[in-house]
């Protein structure tokens, strides 16, 4: 199945896949019948105008909205109704839009709080710490230490996050999405609200998570140049439902994309 | 240039994640508890057993327990109260049913009783949060009180209604009872409280420790994270109820010697436990035992001073000892809303620096 792309990375098959997903709170309709997949290895980008439902459809993926209808199929597997937790379990990260980090930690905390679903020592030897926990902990910690580096955090470390500014939390949350080692990483607009030599470095980042560690990445962003750029496939949401789903250049000459964006007369 | 961490290199992880990762701290600390454990029981008397060294320890007990849940998970309890009781009445139990078991057994035992009924009234914490847990959490303080005063089993049916604690020796030594001598209760109490100390730091520090942070910084993004709230929250609530039971032990059978409901328990204490940690400082094990030292020695040193000192009349002393603690918990807050270890920690940085301004 792998084809390599022009950049030469693989795409393997299909990882995530959402199907006829339909989701209304009360009577408003966020989503209607979506349907697309992620393939293994590949950026996938979600775009649309504000409100079109694209933060709704990876709350379903990461399981804190329950669809009333459709299904949402991973690693080759129906999933079941999961709470959240148990969907990280599963190996899905994911970021948020407005930065939702542990302000009271350090980054160094933060970004091993990232590891917790692989750290399994019980309430009783975390409490000797001497002998297996310190040793789970120190494994966990050399984890860490690699993406603090691949970052460039090194000098924050044990900085609480809280006194970070606003585009190093975002750095840091991409690097405790990163510790879990996902998958797949959602990414919730990863780069609102910075500026121009911040979002270069976010791209970098991305590219590079992509290419070095092979992560799935599903990105929503606002930023066109950024998605184009960035993405190998792009799914096109407008008032919850699917306008268009294609190669960055197919979806840009797509007349109901550009009638969305930029309005058509009629 | 007193007080720094320059030179003090960490070449391993274990080493830059240890305890206490700076020298002088390390040093300090060892000072200090090489005092309290070889020097203190040489020179104690009854006095400063009864009226300061036992309540100090017993209430950073508590302290520590509310700080687990409050401070590290986020969650607010007035119960505290009711959870001693439990831990006291637990003991009395086990005292009595089983005369030849060590007291560090019952005291554990009784602490273990308590997280499991601390896990009961935890389970709320689910659907409830802040200010409204608060208020669900003083339901079973006034529940518990109200329990260990209907039902004539816990006090094993004396008439008075209370429980006293009976003799009971710990290498032929009494520990409890009248017979007591002080530092033999008191080195009781310094061990669990030392030992659980570390525990707390240990859970704190690691996996454990760390969803309890994300849960109360954050709960939607730790529950993203792979945080299973019902089990951080759950486990917050047992660890939170077993220090709080043990203190409740610790201060029915060594400190009073003997106890009833409504008094030595009441929701007061509860609001006792919570101010020393918002004093001390939430979310820090050093806050726990500074919050606890502020709000029981303070009014000793307070009262001597003034009785003792001065020669005031005791009632008179009394009233301005309120207003002056009231006072200084105002003027602490003011100038460091995140507690007395906060302070410490600034004073610490300043310290590193003094005497030049950066």
């Amino acid at each position: 199945m792998a084809e390599p792309t022009q950049d030469g990375r693989k795409i393997g098959g299909t990882l995530l896949e959402v199907k006829n997903i339909t989701l209304s709170f009360g009577g408003v309709k966020a989503l209607t019948d979506i349907s697309f997949d992620i393939k293994e290895g590949e950026i996938r980008a979600i775009i649309g105008p504000n409100g079109a439902g694209k933060s709704s459809m990876l709350n379903v993926i990461s399981g804190f909205y329950h669809p009333q209808q459709g299904e949402v199929w991973f690693r080759g597997q129906k999933r079941a109704s999961m709470r959240p937790y148990e969907v990280a379990r599963q190996g899905i990260a994911r970021t948020f839009q407005n930065i939702a980090l542990f302000k009271g930690m350090s980054t160094l905390d933060n970004l091993m709080t990232g590891r917790i679903t692989h750290m399994h020592k019980n309430l009783f030897w975390q409490a000797i710490w001497k002998g297996p926990a310190e040793r789970e902990e120190i494994a966990h910690r050399e984890r860490v230490e690699h993406i603090i580096d691949f970052l460039g955090i090194q000098a924050i470390r044990k900085t609480p996050v809280g006194r970070l500014p606003y585009g190093l939390q975002k750095r840091v949350e991409l690097g405790r999405a990163l510790a879990a080692e996902a998958k797949l990483l959602l990414l919730d607009e990863p780069m609102a609200g910075m500026n121009l030599e911040e979002k270069e470095d976010m791209c970098r980042f991305i590219l590079d998570v992509n290419d070095e560690f092979g992560t799935t990445i599903a990105l929503i962003e606002h930023d066109m140049g950024v998605v184009m750029d960035l993405s190998d496939r792009v799914v096109v949401l407008d008032y919850g439902k699917k306008l268009a789903d294609g190669t960055p250049n197919e979806v840009r000459n797509d007349p109901a994309v550009i009638e969305a964006y930029l309005g058509v007369g009629h | 240039m007193l007080y720094r961490e320059s030179g003090d290199f960490k070449t391993s992880y274990s080493a830059d994640q240890q305890t206490f990762p700076i020298r002088l701290d390390r040093h300090m600390v060892y000072g200090i508890l090489a005092f309290a454990f070889l020097v203190v029981p040489f020179l104690i008397n009854d006095y400063w057993e009864k009226s300061v060294l036992l309540p100090f320890l017993v209430w950073a007990m508590a302290a520590l327990g509310l700080n687990i849940l409050t401070g590290f998970c986020g969650q607010v309890s007035l119960g505290t109260g009711g959870f001693m009781a439990v831990g006291a009445y637990a003991c009395y139990k086990l005292m009595v049913a089983f005369p030849w078991l060590n007291m560090f057994v019952v005291v554990i035992l009784a602490g273990l009783i308590t997280a499991m009924v601390g896990v009961l009234f935890g389970l709320p914490s689910l659907r409830i949060k802040g200010f409204y847990l608060a208020v669900a959490t003083l339901a079973s303080q006034f529940f518990l009180i109200w329990l260990f005063n209907k039902v004539p089993w816990f006090y094993n049916y004396s008439a008075s209604g209370m429980i006293a604690a009976p003799e009971r020796t710990l290498l032929g030594i009494p520990v409890t009872g009248a017979e007591a001598p002080p530092w033999m209760t008191y080195l009781f109490c310094l061990t669990l409280v030392t030992v659980f100390a570390f525990i707390a730091h240990n859970l704190v520090r690691g996996r454990i420790g760390r969803s309890w942070m994300a849960i109360r910084d954050m709960d939607i993004a730790a529950e993203i994270i792979g945080v299973p709230p019902l089990k951080a929250k759950l486990s917050a609530f047992a660890v939170s109820s077993f220090y709080i039971g043990m203190s409740g032990a610790m201060m029915f059978a060594l400190y009073l010697g003997s106890a009833e409901p409504s008094d030595s328990f009441g929701i007061a204490k509860s609001f006792l436990v919570l101010f020393m940690i918002i004093i001390g400082g939430l979310g820090s094990i050093l806050g726990s035992f500074l919050g606890a030292a502020f709000l029981t020695l303070l009014p000793v040193l307070l009262k001597n001073i003034m009785v003792g000192g001065f020669g005031w009349p005791p009632d008179l002393a009394a009233h301005l000892e309120l207003l002056l603690i009231g006072a200084l918990i105002m003027f602490f807050l003011i100038v460091e809303p995140h507690g007395l270890a906060q302070l410490w920690r600034v004073t610490k940085e300043r310290l590193r620096l003094w005497p030049f301004p950066h």
